[in-house]
């Protein structure tokens, strides 16, 4: 076959590392050690996977020096990083869900080994939910439930359109399920009539010419058509209109903060009780009776929630209210709810740190046995507090997603960063070990949202010298342990 | 010469599929500024605050305050809610009082908006000089 220049290989059911939906059915052509085509992936997909190898990597482990980072040799930086974790009282451990579970694995060893806080991004993001269903218990079940049986989706507090954007059309209600058809051609013919009417009212405008723009068309006083059709319905509850809102058959627009409210309003309604006030949330009482109507006759429903409920006032009360509205559901039909996880391994990493601790996120060693008391043990409160005294963050970028006042005390300190990217919090690190992309250059095992696990493919080869996350921690560990017992030995 | 005008807001922060892309080319990409820089605002907002879409804003919140662009939001109407993807430009207005959980409130924080036009909007570096001290 000497006639075949160039080597081009294709790789089939790859799983996507992006976000909690971990999309399993990609396809990567790879053309001499690169990844060249992406197909089936969304555009974050497509981002990654084609970015594996842009200008933007880390190809060499960096410490910073009067101030500036410069080049040095893994074994010096792991070392560096070693010296900082071993001497810290108080070092915080933080990120863990843009990487496998194998990597996390080692990483709580670690935390036990420096007596640091070791907590995950869940922490800025589905945080309140665990708080919530470990008070309250949650009726789940697997994506695949879903996208075979549930004729009632519902989106609330989140835009999958932009944060899980095959969600829809894998799992709900653009998916074709055994027993439930997807509602794509439905929404196709919607687009279709939007458009036109679109360019008969620019045509009209053409003809009057200069004619002032109509009056924007009134709220809809009773429910769409579409959701009194047949088959799959999705509904949108959000703060503003999102492109998944347009997708809907109905969207539901609640005022910012008030969330909690039309939950309690929603459970009343199923409970029958009467509710005496003409709109709650900026909601009109008579739109929430048709929808808890609909809630209440459909054969499955799923109530998936974002962020929106977690942010915004009320966090985990405002999860306790939805988890109790579908424990309510469940006197009347069949119900389940799950949050949208973002990063792709926030579920494993929750997952591992529950198997090896006991707790899900926010575990502090300080005292060499495992405590979780989020609010005290939580990262975001340890640096708001400005306690900590040291940090490794793994696969992520606390400084981009920590509100200032949290990162600057992360900066203050001496902060190691392992990343394949030179990320903000990369900028303003001590030490920087560039790592392996897990999922493209590294394999594993990540936790879709359901709590399914799923294996991380390895397709490329990682930059020369660049090592995977887990072989990273393991080097460290081995590193504190070896100054660990020099320090015993000075000390005694 | 006539004061700027003010429009108090509700500040929301959020995912969009433009940041979700920036995120994956890279932090230090073009990309990635371009889209987490920026506020969507209701049309009828940009008017009461006689700018035009892509005009410099000043977002300020008790917090701390950032020169953002202006951009006309699509999906309205929401007056009086203002909109920044997440990212270093969102983190120096959003509140960071976890209320005892862990976690910070990223939605729902009351602002204030006005125009900047003459302000220039940092760069990630400068942003990161100004906001945190460089050892």
């Amino acid at each position: 076959m000497g006639y075949v220049k160039r080597k081009m290989t294709i790789v089939k059911a790859v799983t996507c590392p992006v976000c909690g939906s971990l999309c399993d059915d990609i396809e990567l052509t790879i053309e001499n050690g690169r990844i060249v085509k992406v197909k089936n992936g969304c555009a974050m997909c497509e981002s990654k996977f084609l970015s594996h190898n842009s200008e933007h990597r880390v190809l060499k482990p960096l410490i910073r020096k009067n101030g500036k980072l410069v080049e040095v040799s893994l074994e010096e930086a792991v070392k560096r990083a070693a010296e900082i974790l071993a001497e810290a009282n108080y070092p915080i451990l933080y990120g863990w869900s843009s990487t496998s579970c194998e990597a996390t694995r080692v990483g709580l060893e670690l935390a036990e080994e420096v007596g640091g806080v070791i907590d995950n991004t869940a922490v800025v993001c589905h945080g309140p939910s665990i708080l919530s269903i470990q008070d309250i218990g949650i009726s789940s079940c697997t994506l695949g439930q879903i996208r075979h049986r549930a004729d009632l989706v519902v989106y609330w507090g989140s835009n999958p359109w932009s944060a899980h954007p095959r969600h829809i059309e894998r799992y709900t209600a653009f998916s074709e399920g055994r027993f439930q058809r997807s509602a794509w051609k439905g929404y196709l013919t919607k687009i279709k009539a939007s458009i036109a009417k679109k360019k008969i009212e620019s045509a009209l405008r053409r003809v009057f010419f200069r004619r002032k723009p109509s009056v924007p068309p009134q709220p809809r006083m009773e429910l769409p058509p579409a959701m009194f059709k047949e088959g799959r319905k999705l509904i949108v509850i959000d703060v503003r209109k999102t492109k998944s809102a347009e997708i809907a058959d109905y969207f539901m627009q609640v005022e910012p903060n008030k969330d909690y409210e039309l939950l309690q309003a929603f459970r009343a309604l199923i409970r029958d009780q009467e509710i005496d006030v003409d709109e709650v949330a900026g909601v009109p009482v008579g739109y929430l009776e048709e929808v808890a109507d609909l809630m209440i006759r459909c054969g499955f429903g799923i109530l998936f929630f974002g962020v929106g409920l977690t942010m915004s006032k009320g966090k985990l009360r405002n999860i306790d209210a939805a988890l109790s509205l579908v424990r309510d559901l469940n006197m009347r039909t069949k119900f389940v709810i799950m949050p949208m996880r973002g990063h792709f391994n926030v579920a494993g990493a929750n997952t591992v740190f529950t198997w090896q601790t006991g707790y899900p996120y926010a575990v502090d060693f300080s005292l060499g046995y495992p405590r979780y008391n989020p609010g005290e043990t939580s990262v975001t409160d340890v640096l708001l507090r400005g306690e900590s005294e040291a940090s490794l963050i793994v696969a992520s970028d606390p400084v981009a997603n920590f509100p200032r006042k949290a990162a600057e005390h992360l900066v203050k300190n001496p902060l190691i960063v392992i990343d394949p990217h030179m990320s903000v919090t990369a900028q303003m690190a001590d030490v920087v070990i560039p790592s392996a992309f897990v999922g493209i250059e590294a394999s594993g095992t990540a936790y879709r949202m359901d709590h399914v696990p799923l294996p991380l493919k390895k397709v490329v080869d990682p930059p020369k010298g660049v090592l995977p996350d887990e072989e990273i921690l393991r080097r460290i560990l081995s590193e504190v342990r070896k100054l660990k017992r020099k320090m015993l030995v000075e000390a005694a | 010469m006539r004061e700027n005008p003010k429009l108090r807001v509700t500040l929301l922060t959020g995912r969009t599929i433009e940041q979700g892309v920036g995120k994956e080319r890279g932090k230090a990409s073009k990309e990635y500024m371009e889209s987490v820089s920026v506020c969507y605002i209701d049309p009828e907002d940009l008017k009461k605050l006689g700018i035009k879409e892509k005009t410099n804003v000043l977002v300020s919140t008790d917090y701390g305050s950032v020169v953002v662009k202006a951009i006309k939001s699509l999906r309205g109407p929401h007056p009086e809610v203002v909109f920044i993807p997440y990212g270093p430009w969102a983190n120096v207005v959003v509140d960071p009082e976890t209320h005892s959980v862990g976690m910070p409130s990223l939605k729902g924080i009351p602002a204030e908006i006005e125009p900047a036009p003459d302000k220039p909007i940092l760069s990630l570096e400068e942003l990161l000089e100004e906001q945190f001290e460089k050892r």
